[in-house]
């Protein structure tokens, strides 16, 4: 292998250049990003950043030297719109054409929007930088009136983020509880009540039928038929994976790009991050992530895989997740669902600080804590050595 | 060549994924703090040492060359 193309310049992508390069990979490296700044770190952006905490500086993923380091090939700004597998050549915007011996796919997702506000200013959804400050200087601006579509993680942060601005928020959810489908209920009601503890206005079990106003927002209509003014709206009802210009490459695409156990997509081509679909054996199913710390560990192994060849590991992680609303930090480790089983191993649903397990056919499948970090750990490794229920449970008991 | 951890603990949020990366280096111990365990740990553990340097979301660890 003398060169790699990386298309994608954010997480999952630098951190399979940066593997490349510590496994002594010593060819050719391009990397094609279509945003213009230095790769960034996401997460800040619906915390420190919107909080007006942070500068942008402060999110960059590498300075200047370690980026210098890494020896890169840059295409910055530059977007990939056609991709031939067999070939494993890149189209760029302008026509150029980049054929390498390996490529990673590393373009992630973008946000789901609502139809027919895309032309309403005052309405916004979060995923980049630039999102993330003009939803900031929106917040700095006069006294505000916010409206968030959607309880999921990034809603949720959004709204803890403007309440500890001192503004006026609601958000609105069409499951009964928030996170319902991801938590289950009862830990949704927990995540309710922490809302409404710091004064978010909670709409639950109803949908938005349109967000109206001339130029600007003015209402958010809901299915209900409630209206609510708004100066502001926030829309975090979940991301579309990046694949659109892999269409006709000859890869396979089915919400995300289909990996085999090993993060391959075709011969010399893998995926990492969000944009990529795999089998997860430990689980016995397919998954695609969205997560922060699975971009990493999945840039790692993708770029591993392209360097190994025949033989690679399958990949088999336990997604580990963790979003901060007020001052809970809450982590997810595993595949939970609305069905499973949830025993509470320490702590309680009413101090909300606690761990809570969740069992499915017999096995520990996944571990939430709410403030008890150490406790996820702990329970991550029995997840990650495919640990029964029981097991689980007994583990649980001999705990102090 | 020796190398040293050095963590920022205004910016660690004791999340432990460094203990769960390399548990010879790093420990979250029950009163939720983070316990560097051996701040020189040697070559043979550095990769991993790189991996928890990485995989740090608060970006609190760094690595001294001495
Ligand atoms: C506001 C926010 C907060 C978050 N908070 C958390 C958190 O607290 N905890 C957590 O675990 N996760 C969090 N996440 C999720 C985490 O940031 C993502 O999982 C991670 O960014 C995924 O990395 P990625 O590299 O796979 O994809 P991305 O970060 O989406 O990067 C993909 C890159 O590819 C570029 N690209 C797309 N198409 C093309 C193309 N055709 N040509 C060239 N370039 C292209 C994109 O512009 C982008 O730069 C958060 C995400 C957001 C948006
Ligand atoms: S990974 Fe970072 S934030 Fe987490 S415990 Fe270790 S040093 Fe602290």
């Amino acid at each position: 292998m003398r060169s790699v193309t990386i298309v994608g310049a954010s997480l999952a992508g630098m951190r399979a250049a940066e593997t490349l390069r510590r496994e002594g990979f010593d060819g050719t490296v391009t990397v094609v990003g279509d945003e213009t700044e230095a790769p960034y770190d996401r997460p800040p952006l619906s915390k420190q950043v919107l909080a007006g905490e942070w500068e942008p500086e402060r999110i960059s993923l590498y300075d200047s030297e370690a980026l210098a380091d890494l020896r890169l090939e840059w295409r910055l700004g530059g977007r990939a719109v056609g991709f031939d597998a067999a070939l494993r050549s890149v189209t760029l915007t302008d026509g150029e054409r980049l054929a390498a011996d390996g490529v990673v796919i590393a373009t992630g997702a973008r946000t789901r929007t609502l139809r027919g506000t895309e032309d309403l200013a005052g309405v916004y959804t979060l995923r980049t930088l630039a999102d993330s400050l003009a939803i900031r200087s929106e917040f700095e601006a006069t006294p505000q009136r916010i409206v968030v579509v959607g309880a999921g993680f990034i809603g949720a942060e959004v709204a803890a983020t403007a309440r500890g601005r001192g503004l006026e928020v609601t958000m609105v959810e069409m499951a009964e509880t928030p996170l319902e489908r991801v938590l289950g209920s009862q830990i949704g009601q927990v995540c309710a009540e922490v809302h409404a503890d710091h004064g978010v206005d909670l709409r639950l079990g109803v949908g938005v039928d349109s967000i109206t106003g001339t130029d600007r927002v003015e209402q958010v209509v809901l299915s209900d038929g409630t209206r609510l003014d708004a100066d502001v709206v926030v829309v975090g009802v979940g991301v579309i994976p990046n694949t659109e210009w892999l269409e006709g490459s000859g890869l396979q695409i089915d919400n995300g790009v289909a990996c085999d156990e090993t993060c391959l997509a075709a011969p010399g081509v893998v995926a990492a991050g969000d944009v990529a679909r795999w089998p997860n054996r430990l689980f016995g199913q397919s998954m695609r992530v969205e997560h922060w710390d699975n971009a990493i560990e999945q840039g790692m192994a993708a770029a591993k895989r392209l360097l190994a060849g025949e033989g690679a590991e399958p990949f088999a992680p336990v997604p580990w997740f963790w979003s901060d609303q007020y001052d809970r930090k809450i982590q997810l480790a595993g595949r939970s669902g609305p069905d499973d089983e949830v025993v509470v191993v320490t702590g309680s649903l009413e101090e909300r600080r606690f761990a809570a397990v969740y069992g499915r056919a017999g096995r520990i499948v996944a571990v939430l804590g709410f403030n008890r970090p150490r406790h996820v750990m702990q329970y991550r490794r029995l997840i990650a050595r495919g640990a029964s229920w029981d097991e689980a449970l007994e583990f649980a008991r001999s705990q102090p | 060549m020796t190398y040293r951890i050095v963590v920022d603990f205004d910016l660690c949020e004791s999340n432990a994924i460094c203990m769960q990366v390399a548990p010879e280096v790093f420990e979250v111990r029950d009163d939720d703090f983070l316990y560097i365990l051996d701040e020189t740990p040697g070559e043979d553990q550095r990769a991993k040492v790189d991996e928890a340097v990485q995989r740090c979301p608060k970006q609190a660890i760094s690595v001294a060359e001495d």
